[in-house]
This record gives structure tokens, C-alpha cells and sequence, in this order.
């Protein structure tokens, strides 16, 4: 394996920037071990969305990835520029929304890669605004343009829709699946929807007892929209690994 | 955003219902509906200055003990004429004004060290946990022993009275921060100084200014203490002297000096909040 040639930009040429790798990863709260010897690869360019039931470390693999938390064991190997959605859009409330975006950019032309972000998210007229007066939705595509725009070879989405309407949500993932498009970036999605991955990833993956229980490759032609051909059988499929039935599910 | 609920009044000028809760927020309405809220909420005040000064005309009050509100209307235009009143009033200000600036200082340097190391906080906090239930006023004596009857204890006294509410808010407020905007700083790669600057000191702003609120009231109760004890100028040292010759009035003028300063530094510290949160939804919708 290739490990520390470290891409100096990612751009949407696919194979450029280096995946991301996970070997032998051990994290333990207490006497329980929520990531037990986990491996995961990443490729650059792949959008992977990861499932599980609640507890099941989802979350604390991504945290991981994110540098928040400390595994006790195990390697990572993560592309250059990393950057994070979380499920609550966490913006600095004090800072108005282009501020936000720009937080952590040198300053010369931070306003301007904003802007910019801003426009990829369809909020650029809500760049002057105090975050307080946004929307759920408007807040969270905050977050998103404040990950955009530092231009990441890995995104890290920690259920950024769970906390959105029904209407909203649809938008949302829409409009992630157009920029992961258009930005060429891996993306590791953590969520409990199963319909979301299938929208959205290349590959799901459940955790299971610490570990990746099932890989399944989804292949399905982009755009994809709710509910078509293929859909079922690989839903039902993931149910089935997260311990449900479809009628449970439904 | 839904505009606000407006109707017709009769005059035909819009005006804003009287159930909109957005008062506050209105740079637009009528002036006219301003003035009457205010005249309404100076009802009381009005009423009750009334009919003091009628049971002063009748006899009811004693004249020594309780003067008339005209009279001492009267007391101050003398004492404003006679440039005694504005002479002891900047000397107070002058007073309050150094002794809260040196708590100012003490406090938000004490609180930022506190607050932001661990080694900080064992080293400062005890000692100004313990210090702070030590009722300050106490003190005076001691005060007038080591700093003699100058400006020096006067000072002293409120800048040891109004350290204590900025730290400790203060301190609460770095402590406080949300931790989930921290983790944010960290993915962005915020360096420490950046992590202070944009999210730990402006999380805190609102109880520091809590905390300045609370200085500025400790501060004027600190000086009164302190002009009343061996001074020779400033608004407490006239209501004492004035007390020497049996003059009710000037102390009812100092009082109301008094009063009035407690308001307008008050005010001031909104007027602060509201520029400086006004991020916060409640700073603008609330008043």
C-alpha cells in the first residue's frame, strides 16, 4: 500500500490525493470495545456511506477520522484536507454567515471563497445574515459551504440531514449528491437511513460489533431519485444486515 | 421573514398593534405611540410626586424631615447655580470612573488567566472564591489605616467591589463555552489564539457584560460608603454635610443624584449589549 505520499490538492481527477485507510482500529468506552480491529478504506473520489444501529460506533469512527477522538489502537492514514458537516449545523452564532464560511481562511480573498461556497449552496444572499436568523435548512447548507469551501479530499458527514424536515432533507441530499459531483471528493456519510445511502453512496457499509459486517457496492446510475429499479433489492439487503425486516422498516 | 401585524389607526397613519411583541425591534413606528407609552410609564412616578408635594402643602409631611419635591427642586437649582453640585458630582464620576476601570482591568485579566489554564484556575480561583465572600465594605477601616483619607481608599473600595462580579462571570462565561463550537474550531484548524479570539471571548461577551452590570451597581454602593467616611468632596460627602445642618433637602437632591447616575450607567450597559450581541435574537426583540 501506498501510505504517506500525501496529494497536494485534490481536485476531480479521481486517484490523484490518497484514500483514506483504516487498519486495526481499536476504541473502547469502559470495558466496551465500540470499534473492535476495524479496517476501512476509502478511495479518493468515493462517496461511502456508513450504517449502524445507534451505539454502534458510527459516529466515534467518524470522530476519529475527524481528529476529535483518540483511538487506543490502529492506523489511519487520511488525505491532506478533511472537513466536517455535523449533524447540528454548529455555526458561531456571533459570526455573521459568510464569517462563518470563512473562519480559519487567510483573510486576503477569505470573503470572496465564501461567497463563492456560498453560491455552491444557494445561500450567497444570506452571506450578511446572524446565523441565529436562518433556517434549519439555511443553516445547514451553511455548514456545508463552511466545509466546501476548504476544499477537502475527504468529507465527513455526520447525519447532517437527521435533524431536517422531510422536504428539506430532499433537497439536502440532492444537493450534496450535485456537489460531491462536482467536487470530485471522497465523502464517508454517516446516517441510520437507508434510503439515504442508497441516494447518495457508492458503497454502504455496516458496523457491526465493532467491525465492517457488510460491504455492498451500489450501482446504480447518478442521478438517482427515491425508489428506482434497483433500489429494493439492495435496501432490503441492508435492512436484512441491520437486524430488520422491510416490513419492520417501512 | 412575515412582516409585522399592523392596522389602521383612526387618523389613518399605520400604526402597530398593540399585541405586536416587536416593539423593540421597531425603528419605524410612530413617534406619537412612543411618547404616549412613555408618558404612561411616567404615570406612577407623576402621581406620586404629586401628592407628596400636596401633603407637604397641607402639613401632612413634616417640613424638616420630609421637604416638599419643590423644595428640593429648589435645593438643586442652588447647589447647580452655585457650581457646588457639578463640582462634587465629577468628582464622584471621577472616582467611580478609575475604580471600575481598575476592575475592569483586574478582573478580565484575573478571569482570562483563570479561565483559560488549569494552572490558572488553582492559582487564582481559591483565593478570589475565598476573598469574595468577605463582605467588602468591611474593610473601609482598614482601608483609611493603610491608604489615609485620600482618593486612594475610595478608589480602592469600589475597584474591590467591582472586580469580583467581572471575574467571576467572566470566568463562568470562558468556562461555559459550548464545547461542540470548540470541536468546530479544532476541524477547521483554529490555532489556540484563534480558538480564543473568534469562539471562547465572544461566547463569554454576554456574562462579562452581565458582569459589568453588577460591577457598575457594586461600584456607586462601594462609593457611598466610601465618601461618607472622611471626605471632603463628592455627592456623598455634600449628603453628610448637609446632614450637619439638618438640611433634608440637599440629601433628597443627593439621592436622586445618586439614583440617577444608578440609571444612566445602567443604560448605558444596554446601549453596550445591544451593539455588541446583537447577534442575539433576544437583544433586538426584547428590550
Amino acid at each position: 500500500m501506498s501510505t504517506s505520499v500525501q496529494g497536494s490538492m485534490s481536485t476531480s481527477v479521481q486517484g490523484v490525493a490518497p484514500g483514506t485507510q483504516v487498519r486495526g482500529l481499536i476504541r473502547r468506552f469502559g470495558p466496551t470495545a465500540v470499534l473492535d480491529g476495524l479496517n476501512l478504506d476509502i478511495p479518493a473520489g468515493h462517496f461511502v456511506a456508513l450504517l449502524g444501529r445507534s451505539g454502534s460506533g458510527k459516529t466515534t469512527l467518524l470522530r476519529t477520522l475527524a481528529g476529535l477522538d483518540t483511538a487506543e489502537q490502529g492506523s489511519v492514514i487520511l488525505p491532506p484536507r478533511r472537513a466536517v458537516v455535523f449533524q447540528e449545523p454548529r455555526l458561531m452564532p456571533w459570526k455573521r454567515v459568510w464569517e462563518n464560511v470563512a473562519l480559519g481562511l487567510p483573510e486576503s480573498d477569505a470573503r470572496d471563497r465564501a461567497e463563492q461556497a456560498l453560491r455552491e449552496v444557494e445561500l450567497a444572499h444570506r452571506m450578511d445574515a446572524w446565523p441565529l436568523t436562518l433556517s434549519g435548512g439555511e443553516a445547514q447548507r451553511a455548514g456545508l459551504a463552511r466545509a466546501l469551501v476548504r476544499e477537502p479530499d475527504l468529507l465527513l458527514l455526520d447525519e447532517p440531514f437527521a435533524a431536517l424536515d422531510a422536504l428539506t432533507r430532499l433537497r439536502m441530499q440532492a444537493l450534496v449528491a450535485e456537489l460531491w459531483v462536482r467536487h470530485g471528493m471522497a465523502a464517508l456519510l454517516v446516517t441510520h437511513d437507508v434510503d439515504e445511502a442508497l441516494l447518495l453512496a457508492d458503497h454502504a457499509v455496516v458496523l457491526q460489533r465493532g467491525q465492517i459486517g457488510l460491504q455492498l457496492r451500489i450501482d446504480l446510475p447518478r442521478p438517482r431519485r427515491h425508489g428506482s429499479a434497483g433500489f429494493a433489492a439492495l435496501r432490503a439487503e441492508l435492512l436484512r444486515s441491520l437486524g430488520l425486516s422491510e416490513e419492520e422498516a417501512a | 421573514m412575515s412582516e409585522p401585524v399592523l392596522h389602521v389607526a383612526p387618523g389613518g397613519a399605520w400604526r402597530r398593534a398593540p399585541w405586536d411583541l416587536r416593539r423593540g425591534f421597531s425603528r419605524w413606528a410612530v413617534p406619537a405611540a412612543g411618547l404616549r407609552r412613555g408618558l404612561q410609564r411616567a404615570g406612577t412616578t407623576i402621581g406620586i410626586l404629586v401628592a407628596w408635594q400636596a401633603a407637604s402643602g397641607l402639613g401632612l409631611l413634616p417640613a424638616r424631615a420630609v421637604p416638599a419635591p419643590l423644595a428640593v427642586l429648589q435645593a438643586a437649582r442652588d447647589l447647580l447655580l452655585s457650581g457646588a453640585l457639578i463640582h462634587h458630582l465629577s468628582v464622584s464620576l471621577l472616582r467611580v470612573a478609575a475604580g471600575l476601570a481598575l476592575a475592569i482591568v483586574t478582573g478580565t485579566v484575573l478571569a482570562l488567566a483563570a479561565g483559560l489554564s488549569r494552572l490558572g484556575e488553582d492559582l487564582i480561583d481559591p483565593p478570589m472564591q475565598m476573598a469574595r465572600t468577605l463582605p467588602f465594605l468591611a474593610l473601609v477601616p482598614l482601608f483609611i489605616l493603610w491608604f489615609g483619607i485620600g482618593e486612594t481608599p475610595k478608589v480602592a473600595l469600589v475597584t474591590l467591589g467591582a472586580t469580583f462580579p467581572i471575574y467571576l462571570n467572566l470566568f463562568a462565561g470562558i468556562r461555559g463555552a459550548d464545547p461542540k463550537l470548540v470541536e468546530v474550531a479544532a476541524t477547521l484548524g483554529l490555532s489556540r489564539g484563534a480558538l480564543i479570539r473568534h469562539v471562547i471571548l465572544p461566547a463569554a461577551l454576554p456574562n462579562f457584560l452581565t458582569g459589568l452590570r453588577y460591577a457598575i451597581g457594586i461600584a456607586w454602593l462601594s462609593l457611598v460608603v466610601g465618601e461618607q467616611i472622611n471626605a471632603e468632596s463628592g455627592i456623598g460627602y455634600l449628603m453628610m454635610d448637609a446632614r450637619d445642618f439638618l438640611r433634608t433637602d440637599i440629601i433628597m437632591v443627593g439621592l436622586a443624584v445618586y439614583a440617577m447616575l444608578g440609571l444612566a450607567s445602567d443604560q448605558l450597559v444596554r446601549a453596550l449589549e445591544r451593539t455588541a450581541l446583537a447577534w442575539r435574537p433576544a437583544a433586538r426583540f426584547g428590550r
